[in-house]
Formats: structure tokens, sequence, C-alpha cells
């Protein structure tokens, strides 16, 4: 069974289509990347999973459960919002640190406010909460921040930036992963060491969806691909999307990438 | 008790009154204006389903219209056919009133005509009326008690400050980048813990300044309360004009009256500066 299945999704703004007809399913610990260029719709439709826009039609399945479908208002509670969106994790472009936060405390408080929410917070708070510190820092190590934990988003360059937001991100323990052009803010330099910590996620078969515009390494590290235009999905397949599309449309679009 | 011993003795008491209006007023007024704020920030629309159904069925006659096909409007029997230019009317009026009820948000409206008056009048007119109009209109003075003039001008303050403040706490708040409040939503965060976790520090680091500002000004537009006989410091100096404590015909207390402000605004000052060091830790 797909962890991720995705039909028929159509979004308008206004009167512009901005998705139209968008499915696809996701495996478990697959890496799927969607390539296309700037308002092809990638953005919106990351958007739409993580229930940041509302799509006006189709429908979106985590592992079997209908999370969200147009047709049927029981799936569109906002009360029920919250609790969904946990399925998923979302990396943006920006990063949108907490500025008033230190990197460690970025990780940490979304865990903390949701352990609240559980029956024995108040007898194990101290324990609940040194956990979550611990895992907060062990993951900031696997980002190679050990040493920034303390630090202030401003204190961090972009990189450690989105690094920290990686790390935010895999706190709440999505069952998929989103990056946004996550490398598309920072210069070539601090660009690898965001994509060096994206690949090793996907060495280790964390479930990731990634919209980026870095060609070379979407073919490396993705199971699958989408190539976007206008809205629809041109091609999906393999990394031989990359390698040797069939579209034409996708070829040229490539093309401009100097394959 | 010479002379400047007395007059200072006079100024003192007036100034504890000024410092007393200032004080209630602040605290007052802060958490009101967040009130006030929320309340012009609110979306809530209770005819905005009847919009949405419009504006739907708007954009299906347009797109029906782009297609070229036939539109028709009632039901059953009483179906008919639309010409094109009596559809693009009948579109533009779903438009319309669509806007009409999805815009309709009364406590928002409320609250906007709220700020709108209170900000749009002299404080020293609302003073009057607070003091004047609630004697007038029922048998007696509910401000007759003893501390009445405090409380009349202590209402007032509070309301016209909230006003002001609930301004700048919008514009604090719509200063935050929306990124934050999507970052909280994606982590799981409910509306209220975004608020008080990640938006409201924010808010108050962009709103230090001009709230500083508006303090400064507070300090000294408690002086106006004196028109409803609020016997704070100002009161005090023009007193020993008029005469006051055995004396009369001196203006210089009226004067020396500055030198309190100055002194108070120089602490005020120095205690926001402060504060917003304090938040120059994160940008």
């Amino acid at each position: 069974m797909s962890v991720l299945e995705v039909k028929n999704l159509e979004k308008h703004f206004d009167k512009t289509k901005v998705l139209n007809d968008i499915s696809f399913t996701l495996e478990k610990g697959q890496a799927l990347s969607i390539i296309g260029s700037s308002g092809s719709g990638k953005t919106t439709l990351l958007r739409c999973l993580n229930f940041l826009e509302t799509p006006d039609s189709g429908s979106i399945s985590v592992n079997g459960e209908l999370l969200f479908d147009a047709a049927d208002p029981a799936t569109r509670r906002e009360a029920d919002v919250r609790r969904k969106r946990l399925h998923f994790g979302l990396v943006f472009q920006s990063f949108n640190l907490f500025p008033q936060y230190t990197a460690l405390q970025n990780v940490t408080l979304a865990p903390e406010l949701l352990a609240r929410e559980r029956e024995d917070y108040k007898s194990k708070k101290k324990e609940i909460n040194a956990a979550i510190e611990a895992e907060g820092r062990e993951l900031l190590e696997a980002m190679g921040l050990t040493d920034r934990a303390g630090h202030y988003p401003h204190q961090l360059s972009g990189g450690q930036q989105q690094r920290v937001a990686i790390a935010r991100a895999l706190a709440m323990h999505p069952d998929i992963l989103c990056f946004d052009e996550p490398t598309s803010a920072l210069d070539p330099e601090l660009t690898g060491e965001v994509l060096r910590v994206i690949r090793s996620l996907a060495e280790q078969h964390t479930t990731m969806i990634i919209v980026t515009h870095e060609m070379g390494f979407a073919r490396d590290v993705s199971d699958r691909i989408i190539f976007m235009d206008e809205g629809f999905i041109v091609e999906q397949g393999g990394s031989e999307v990359i390698s040797n599309p069939q579209m034409e449309r996708t070829r040229r679009f490539l093309s401009g990438y100097g394959k | 008790m010479s002379e400047f011993q007395t007059v200072l003795f006079a100024l003192n008491e007036g100034f504890v009154a000024t410092l007393k209006l200032f004080v209630v007023t602040l605290v007052g007024s802060i958490p009101l204006g967040l009130i006030i704020c929320f309340g012009s920030m609110n979306r809530w629309a209770p005819l905005g389903a009847l919009g949405r159904r419009r504006y739907a069925r708007q954009q299906g006659l347009l797109r029906s219209l782009e297609d070229g096909g036939s539109v028709t409007v009632g039901e059953g029997d009483k179906a008919r056919p639309l010409g094109e230019a009596e559809a693009r009317r009948l579109a533009k009026r779903l438009g319309f009133w669509a806007k009409v009820f999805t815009g309709f948000r009364p406590l928002s409206l409320l609250s906007r005509l709220v700020v709108w008056v209170i900000r749009g009048t002299p404080l020293m007119l609302q003073l009057y009326i607070i003091f004047y109009v609630p004697g007038m209109i029922m048998d007696h003075n509910p401000w007759s008690f003893s501390e009445g003039r405090f409380a009349a001008a202590a209402v007032m303050f509070v309301i016209n400050y909230a006003c002001y403040f609930s301004e700048i706490y919008r514009g604090g708040i719509q200063g935050v980048p929306v990124g934050q409040q999507e970052a909280g939503e994606v982590l799981g965060m409910t509306k209220g813990q975004i608020f008080r976790h990640v938006t409201l520090l924010q808010m108050i680091k962009r709103i230090v300044p001009p709230m500083a500002n508006e303090v400064i000004t507070l300090v000294k537009d408690t002086s106006l309360a004196r028109i409803i006989s609020y016997q704070e410091v100002i009161w005090a100096g023009y007193a020993f004009m008029k005469g006051s404590h055995g004396i009369s015909g001196l203006i210089w207390p009226l004067f020396f009256t500055g030198v309190y402000y100055l002194i108070f605004n120089g602490v005020v000052s120095f205690l926001l500066g402060r504060l917003e060091r304090k938040l120059e830790f994160f940008r």
C-alpha cells in the first residue's frame, strides 16, 4: 500500500487553474522530486498536501486513510486539520525559523507543545521534556550542528538555518517530509551542505517529496520524478525523466539547465 | 513652612494624582487594546456562506458563458434561458452580493467603528462627554462619588489609549512574516499556541518604539483631565495663581510642573530603552 495517494487534485486562484488533475502515489521510503519551471504549481501542490491551501477538488490519502476529499465535507473540518497536518512535514524555501528561539528550542518547541496534550504529561513533565530535548540534540547532531544548538537563527548561516529547519520538521516524525525548494535561498557554497543532509535522509529511506531546481541532485537521490508544467503533470517516472525524457516539453525545460 | 515648600508639597500631591491616572490607564488600555485589535482583525462573517454560494454560481455562469453553453435560471417548470447580456448582468449582480456578504464582518466593523470615533475626536471632548452626559440622561450623576472625577477620567483614558494601542498591535502582528504562522501550522500548533509562542514576542519587539511614543504622549495627556477638575499636577500649579494654601498670584508653580513631566518622561524613556535593548537578542 502506498504511503501517499493523491487523486485528481485541482486548485484555482480566482480564474487561473494552478493545479490540474494531479494524481500520483508515493511508496514508503521513497524520495519523489517534483521539477518544473516557476509558476508550474509545484509549490502550490506541496502547500495543498500540508493543508496550507485547500484544493477545489480531488482527494489526499495517507496510509490508506482519507485525509482530504473535496467532495466530502466531513474531511474538511477545521478542527481535524491540525492532526492531519502531522502526517506531513514541510521545509520552507525561506527557512521560517522562529527568530526568538535558539536552534535547539526551534526543534523542541512543537514537540513540547504537543506533549502537553498527553494524559501523563502532568505527572511525567520532566521526563517527557528531557526526552524531547535529548531527541532535539540528536537531530541537530545528525545535521552536523552539535555546536550550534544554543545559537539564535540570526547567528547562523543560511545553510545552517535550513538544516535546523530540517531537524525541526523531523522532530514531529512526519510520515512524509516535504521540501519546498530548500536551497533556492542559498548561495552555491551553502547549497551543498543542505543537499548532503537531504541525500543522507534519502539513504536512510525517509519518505520525501522534494520540489527542487537542482536537476543533478534530483536525478541522483530520487526514486521517482514528476515534471510539472502549467499545473499539469507532464511526465512522471524514475530518474529517466531527467536522464532520458520522453516528452518534448520536458526536454525543452531540461535543456535550460544545460543537460 | 516656606512658600517654596508649600508649593512643592502641593505639586507633589498633584503629581501623585497624575501618576495614578497614568498607571491605571496603562494597566487598563494595554490588554483592552489587544481585545480591540483582535476585534478589528476578526474575520467572522455570518453571511459568508451566502456570499460563497453566489460566488460559485457566478463562476459557473461565467464558465458556461465562455464555453458558449446555454445559461438558464430557475428550476423545473420555471426554468428559462438567459441571453448573453442578461447573463452577464446576473453574473455582475452575483459578484456584487458575494462581496457584500463575505465582506460583512460585524465584529471587525464594530471595532473599527469604535476606533474611528475615538481616534477621530479630541480626548478633551470625550472627557466632557463621559463626565457630564450620563448625569444629563439619568436622574443622578453616576460620577458623584468621592473618586468620581478620577474614575471618569480613567475610563475615558483607558478606552482612548486602547484604541491607539490596538492599531499599533495590529501593525505589529501584521508585520510578523506570514511564514512564521505557516511554520507553526505545519508543525501542528494551534492558533492560540502560534500566537502565544511564536507571534507575540516578535510583535512586542516591533511595537516597542511606537508604544514608547504613545506612552510618553500619555504622560503629558493626563493633564487634560483637569478640564473635569481632576486635581493633577497642572491643576495644582495653576491653583497658586487663583489662590491656594493662602498663596495667590504666583505663576512659577505652573511653569515648574514642566520639571515633573520632564523627569518622569526621562525615567519612562530609560525603561523603554532598556526593554528595547533586552529584545535585541533576536532579529
